[in-house]
C-alpha cells in the first residue's frame, strides 16, 4: 500500500512536470501530425480500400523510434544533471519505487498521446465496418511497443547526465531491436547465416512480436516479450543508478 | 540520534572519507568544517543513505542506515549541497510532493506545507514556478522541503551558501532555534557560522577528523589563544620586547604595531602557564618599569587561525 502510494506520488509529480512546460503539448501535436502523415500520405490509408488500421499501426515501430526516446531521454539524466536524484533517493522510498513511478508517468503520457489518435478509429468506423477486436489488439501492441522503447530510454538516460547522449543511445538500441527482425534485414542475413541463427536473432526484435498484434492475434508470448524487455531495462536502470551512487 | 562509527568511503583509489566516528544527540547542532574536498558532502550523503559507505556503520535513531534505510530516512530531513530542485514545478507543488512522500495527506499535508512556508518566508512565491526564483528563494524552498515533516534529524550541506548577509543571519537563527529540539548536522566553510550556530564542531581535512569540540575549545587550540596583548605609550619597541621577553612565563614576544606614540605587543605564554598568570606578570612588570598601560587583554584565539594551522590548503590538488 505504502509502495503504491509512493509510486503514485512520484508519477504524479513527474506528469505535472511534463505539463508545466509547453514541451508536452508540442510533443503531442508532433505525434499526431506525424501519425496522420504516415497513415494517410505514406501508408496509403484510403488507397488500401479495406476498413482496417493496418496503415496506421504499420509505422509505429519507426515513429516511436524517435518519439519515444524524446520523451524518455530526460527521465534520469535530468535528475542527475539537476542533482534532484539526491533529493529523491534520500526520501523514504526505495529506488525501485522511484524508477517505476517515473517510468509509469512517461508511459501514461505516451498512452495519452495514443488515445488522442482516436479520430483515425472514428474515420474507419465511418468509412466501413472494421473489426474492432483487431483495432483494440493493435492498440495493445502499440502501447506495449511504446513501453518497451520507453524502458530502454529509461535505461540509457540513467547512463548519462546529457539528454542528447541519452537520446542517441536509446535510438541506437531501439533501432537494433527493429532491424534484428525487419524482413529486409533478415532476408539479407539468411544469405550467409543459418536459418536458425537468423530466427533466434529475430526473436529479440520488436518487429517479430509487434507484427501479430496488427493482425489481431493476441499471443501471450508477444505480450511476455515486451514485459520482459520492460522488466529487464528497468532492472538495468536500478543497477546503473546504484553503481553511480557507489562511485 | 546519529551515531557514526569508523565510516570510510573510497572512490576507486581515492579515499574521500577515512575512518570517521562521531555522534550527535538531540539538542545538539554539529558544525562540519573543512576545506573544499575534505569529505564533508560525502559524509553527509552516506548518513542520509544516498551513497553506500565502503566501511563502517551509521545509525540514525534506532535504525542502521544500511539495514533499514527507509525507516532511517523517515527520521531525516536533508538539504543537499546547492539546493537541487525540480525546476518545472511551483513551490507549492514541490512542497506538496515532499509532504506526500513523507506520508502526509489531506489536512495534515496542507498544514505541514503552510508551516514550512511560514518558517522559510515563502508566502510571496508560493505559486511561482521554481525556475523563476532567485537563488535565496530556491535555497529556502529546498530548506522548506527538508523540514516539512518536522524531522528529528536535520542534515544540511552548506545551508547558507549563496545567500545574502541578512538571509544568512535568518538561516543561522533558524538552525539554532531548531537545534534545541533536533539533532542537526550542517557543513560550512564560514567560520563565524560555527560560532553563531553550533554547539559543537568537527574539523575535517582530507577525509579525517582533525579536531572535535565546542567552538570555544577549538579556539583554544589557536596559536594566539591565551596570549597577552599590551599597548604601551612612550616605550620603544626594542625595550618592550627585551623586558617582556624576560618574564619567566613568556615564550615569545611579537610586536604587532609600532607607532610614534605607542607600541602594541603580543606576549605568548609558555606551554604550561596557568590562566591569568602571564597577565599578572606583565602588569607587575609594567608597574615596576612605570610604564603607562593603555590596554591589556587576553586573546581568545581565532577559529580561522585554528582552521589554517590544522588543515592544509587546497586539499583536492594535494591528493590528486
Ligand atoms: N562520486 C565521486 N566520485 C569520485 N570522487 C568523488 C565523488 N564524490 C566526491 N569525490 C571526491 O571526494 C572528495 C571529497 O569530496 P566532498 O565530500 O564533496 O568534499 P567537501 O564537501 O568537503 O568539499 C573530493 O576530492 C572529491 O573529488
Ligand atoms: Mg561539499
Amino acid at each position: 500500500m505504502n509502495a503504491l502510494n509512493n509510486i503514485k506520488s512520484i508519477a504524479k509529480r513527474e506528469l505535472t512536470g511534463y505539463f508545466a512546460s509547453p514541451v508536452a503539448y508540442v510533443f503531442i501535436v508532433i505525434f499526431l501530425l506525424l501519425t496522420g502523415f504516415f497513415t494517410f500520405m505514406v501508408g496509403g490509408f484510403f488507397e488500401r480500400g479495406d476498413a482496417s488500421l493496418m496503415a496506421f499501426f504499420l509505422w509505429h515501430p519507426w515513429l516511436y523510434l524517435f518519439l519515444v526516446p524524446a520523451v524518455g531521454m530526460r527521465l534520469w539524466s535530468e535528475e542527475r544533471r539537476l542533482g534532484t536524484m539526491e533529493l529523491l533517493l534520500t526520501m523514504p522510498i526505495t529506488s525501485w519505487q522511484a524508477i517505476v513511478g517515473k517510468f509509469l508517468a512517461s508511459w501514461l503520457f505516451l498512452l495519452l498521446a495514443l488515445v488522442l489518435t482516436f479520430p483515425v478509429v472514428v474515420t474507419v468506423k465511418y468509412l466501413g465496418s472494421p473489426d474492432m477486436g483487431v483495432i483494440i489488439c493493435g492498440y495493445v501492441g502499440s502501447v506495449l511497443l511504446a513501453g518497451g522503447y520507453l524502458s530502454i530510454s529509461c535505461m540509457t538516460s540513467s547512463l548519462t547526465r546529457n539528454q542528447v547522449v541519452s537520446f542517441i543511445l536509446s535510438v541506437v538500441v531501439c533501432l537494433f531491436l527493429i532491424l534484428a527482425g525487419w524482413p529486409p534485414v533478415t532476408r539479407m542475413l539468411e544469405e550467409w547465416a543459418p536459418a536458425w541463427l537468423v530466427q533466434s536473432v529475430a526473436n529479440f526484435s520488436v518487429m517479430t512480436h509487434f507484427d501479430a498484434f496488427q493482425k489481431g492475434v493476441l499471443d501471450s508470448r508477444d505480450v511476455l516479450f515486451f514485459l520482459l524487455v520492460i522488466g529487464f531495462s528497468l532492472f538495468s536502470t536500478s543497477v546503473i543508478l546504484r553503481s553511480h551512487r557507489a562511485g | 540520534m546519529i551515531k557514526v562509527q569508523n565510516l570510510t568511503k573510497a572512490f576507486g583509489p581515492k579515499i574521500a572519507v577515512n575512518d570517521i566516528s562521531f555522534s550527535v544527540e538531540k539538542g545538539e547542532v554539529l558544525g562540519f568544517l573543512g576545506p573544499n574536498g575534505a569529505g564533508k558532502s560525502t559524509t553527509m550523503r552516506m548518513v542520509t543513505g544516498f551513497i553506500p559507505p565502503s566501511g563502517g556503520t551509521i545509525r540514525v535513531g534506532s535504525f542502521d542506515v544500511a539495514q533499514n534505510p527507509i525507516e532511517a530516512k523517515r527520521l531525516v530531513g536533508y538539504l543537499p549541497e546547492n539546493a537541487p530542485l525540480y525546476t518545472d514545478m511551483t513551490v507549492y507543488g514541490f512542497l506538496s510532493f515532499a509532504a506526500e512522500i513523507r506520508g502526509l495527506t489531506g489536512e495534515a499535508k496542507k498544514k505541514a506545507v503552510f508551516r514550512s512556508v511560514e518558517l522559510c518566508f515563502l508566502e510571496n512565491v508560493l505559486h511561482q514556478s521554481i525556475d523563476t526564483l532567485s537563488k535565496g528563494y530556491r535555497h529556502r524552498t529546498c530548506f522548506a522541503q527538508a523540514i516539512i515533516h518536522d524531522p528529528q534529524v536535520l542534515i544540511m550541506d552548506e545551508p547558507t551558501d549563496g545567500l545574502d548577509p541578512n538571509q544568512k543571519h535568518e538561516v543561522r537563527t533558524l538552525i539554532r532555534r531548531m537545534g534545541e529540539k533536533k539533532a542537526i548536522i550542517f557543513s560550512t566553510h564560514i567560520l563565524e557560522e560555527v560560532e553563531a550556530a553550533c554547539t559543537r564542531a568537527i574539523i575535517i581535512d582530507r577525509g579525517r577528523i582533525v579536531a572535535n569540540g565546542t567552538p570555544d575549545e577549538l579556539k583554544q587550540k589557536g596559536e594566539t589563544a591565551g596570549a597577552i596583548c599590551v599597548r604601551l605609550p612612550g616605550v620603544p619597541a626594542a625595550v618592550a620586547t627585551q623586558k617582556l621577553g624576560q618574564i619567566p612565563q613568556a615564550r615569545k614576544v611579537q610586536v604587532l604595531k609600532e607607532a610614534d606614540s605607542s607600541v602594541l605587543v603580543r606576549v605568548f605564554p609558555q606551554a604550561r602557564t596557568a590562566n591569568g598568570e602571564l597577565a599578572r606578570s606583565v602588569f607587575a612588570l609594567a608597574v615596576a618599569e612605570s610604564w603607562k598601560l593603555e590596554e591589556l587583554h587576553t586573546e581568545e584565539g581565532r577559529l580561522d587561525e585554528v582552521f589554517r594551522t590544522i588543515t592544509l590548503p587546497d586539499t583536492t590538488k594535494e591528493v590528486k
